[in-house]
């Protein structure tokens, strides 16, 4: 049963105001149980979320600063006073072209944009407008491979490719090494799935959905403690599939409407009186030993 | 009459009645709704007609066709999908059970206009 989080307020963590939410991420859980045994220790940390800043669109009428809006992003995470242990791009990097040389000239220039943050560690995953169009292949080459795992301070992080296929699945191969990956690990490891376009059904008509999504959820099922974050609606969002939650990040291009709140899905309009409104980053402070996560929304600022 | 004989009269004398029999009953039997046919063509990135309508309990046969490239057909509200290949024509074939608009929409990524590829199935009482 899919269920809607409620958002409360939370004290912020790490410098810049923003709108927080916490949730017990890691659910069902004994307080400070070393369940990373055999892993990295558990401790405390934060990462930062960035998604779909759609390098390379153009319409002023949607956002007449589409050359701004990343590198203020990236600015903004800069002038973190604490920096984050890594930062995370969840897909859509770039605005899709027809044309591959097009395509590679502006994963190029969203690289070098990316490469001027602070942090060096960074996490990138396709959306589709990065890799249906060629299975990934320009992607891969500038940003490396579409699914891989990597374990951080206890935490195992999955990341999932639902992009590539241009039919919006996983595959069955994926999901064979998905089921492998999963097979090695504890029913108590705290797990985190770093994905593009939501899991579950959100919105079939909007295309808001992973063909085969439900099988992967099915699988992360018998672990206790999972919490997937991913990009592709342009907003925040927040559901529950059982004990794991899913968050949708707001995105760094133009927003997009709340699910059938009109006929059709389209970018919300620029609005001059309110510049950067709807667009962001997302903080996510994992209190590790406390089984808890706490995530910031800070929307981009106006200056 | 040989027994060979016998055996082809009697299969003779079965097939005929069996035959006037399928006559009388699909004169007794209510006459099969008509199908209603609809053409769809998909190209980048749009569907023609954008819009069709269809009468609720009459069966429906969709003939899709692209004239570009592989697209997809997704009706979630009436649980249809199909792959529009090109250089085929490719037949959906439902009987509507409820009356509504029913947003359907390309579900294979096509390019920049992707995400504006949709129409309606207006389902009329």
């Amino acid at each position: 049963m899919n269920t809607r989080i409620n958002r409360r307020s939370f004290n912020r963590l790490a410098g810049l105001g923003g709108v927080a939410f916490a949730s017990g991420l890691f659910a069902h859980t004994e307080g400070g149980r070393a369940w990373a045994a055999g892993r990295e220790p558990a401790q405390d940390f934060y990462f930062v979320q960035l998604s779909d800043s759609h390098w390379g669109f153009k319409n002023d009428a949607v956002n007449p600063e589409a050359q701004h809006t990343l590198p203020k992003a990236i600015a903004e995470v800069n002038a973190l006073k604490q920096q984050p242990d890594f930062v995370v791009f969840t897909g859509d990097l770039t605005q899709t072209t027809e044309d591959p040389q097009e395509r590679r000239k502006r994963m190029s220039e969203a690289r070098d944009i990316i490469k001027t943050l602070n942090v060096k560690t960074v996490r990138f995953l396709p959306g589709e407008h990065d890799a249906s169009s060629d299975n990934g292949a320009a992607f891969k080459e500038f940003f490396g491979e579409t699914h891989y795992t990597f374990d951080h301070k206890g935490v195992h992080f999955i990341v999932l490719d639902n992009v590539s296929d241009p039919t919006a699945a996983l595959g069955d191969a994926q999901l064979n090494w998905l089921k492998a990956d999963l097979a090695q690990l504890d029913k108590k490891q705290p797990i985190v799935v770093l994905t593009h376009r939501p899991l579950f059904d959100l919105a079939a008509d909007w295309d808001w959905v992973t063909k085969d999504g439900q099988k992967a959820i099915d699988m992360l099922m018998p672990y206790e403690h999972v919490v997937v974050f991913y990009g592709h609606i342009h907003q925040e969002h927040h559901q529950m599939t059982g004990h794991i939650a899913h968050h949708a990040a707001t995105g760094l291009m133009y927003p997009l409407p709340v699910a059938h709140s009109q006929p059709k899905k389209g970018p919300v309009a620029w609005d001059p009186a309110q510049p950067f409104k709807g667009l962001g980053w997302r903080s996510v402070d994992s209190e590790t030993k406390k089984m808890t996560v706490a995530m910031t929304e800070h929307p981009l600022a106006k200056a | 009459m040989s027994a060979p004989t016998k055996r082809r009269w009697a299969t003779l004398t079965a097939t005929a009645l069996a035959a006037a029999g399928c006559v009388a009953a699909h004169e007794m039997a209510p006459k099969a709704p008509p199908v209603q046919t609809v053409e769809i063509l998909a190209q980048k990135f749009n569907f023609t007609p954008d819009e069709i309508k269809v009468k609720k309990g009459m069966p429906v046969d969709l003939e899709l066709t692209t004239l570009d490239r592989l697209h997809g057909f997704n009706v979630p509200g009436l649980n249809l999908r199909a792959e529009i290949v090109p250089g085929q024509t490719t037949h959906v074939k439902f009987t509507p059970d409820k009356a509504g608009r029913f947003l359907f929409h390309c579900d294979v990524f096509c390019g920049e206009g992707h995400e504006d590829m949709d129409a309606a199935i207006i389902v009329e009482e």
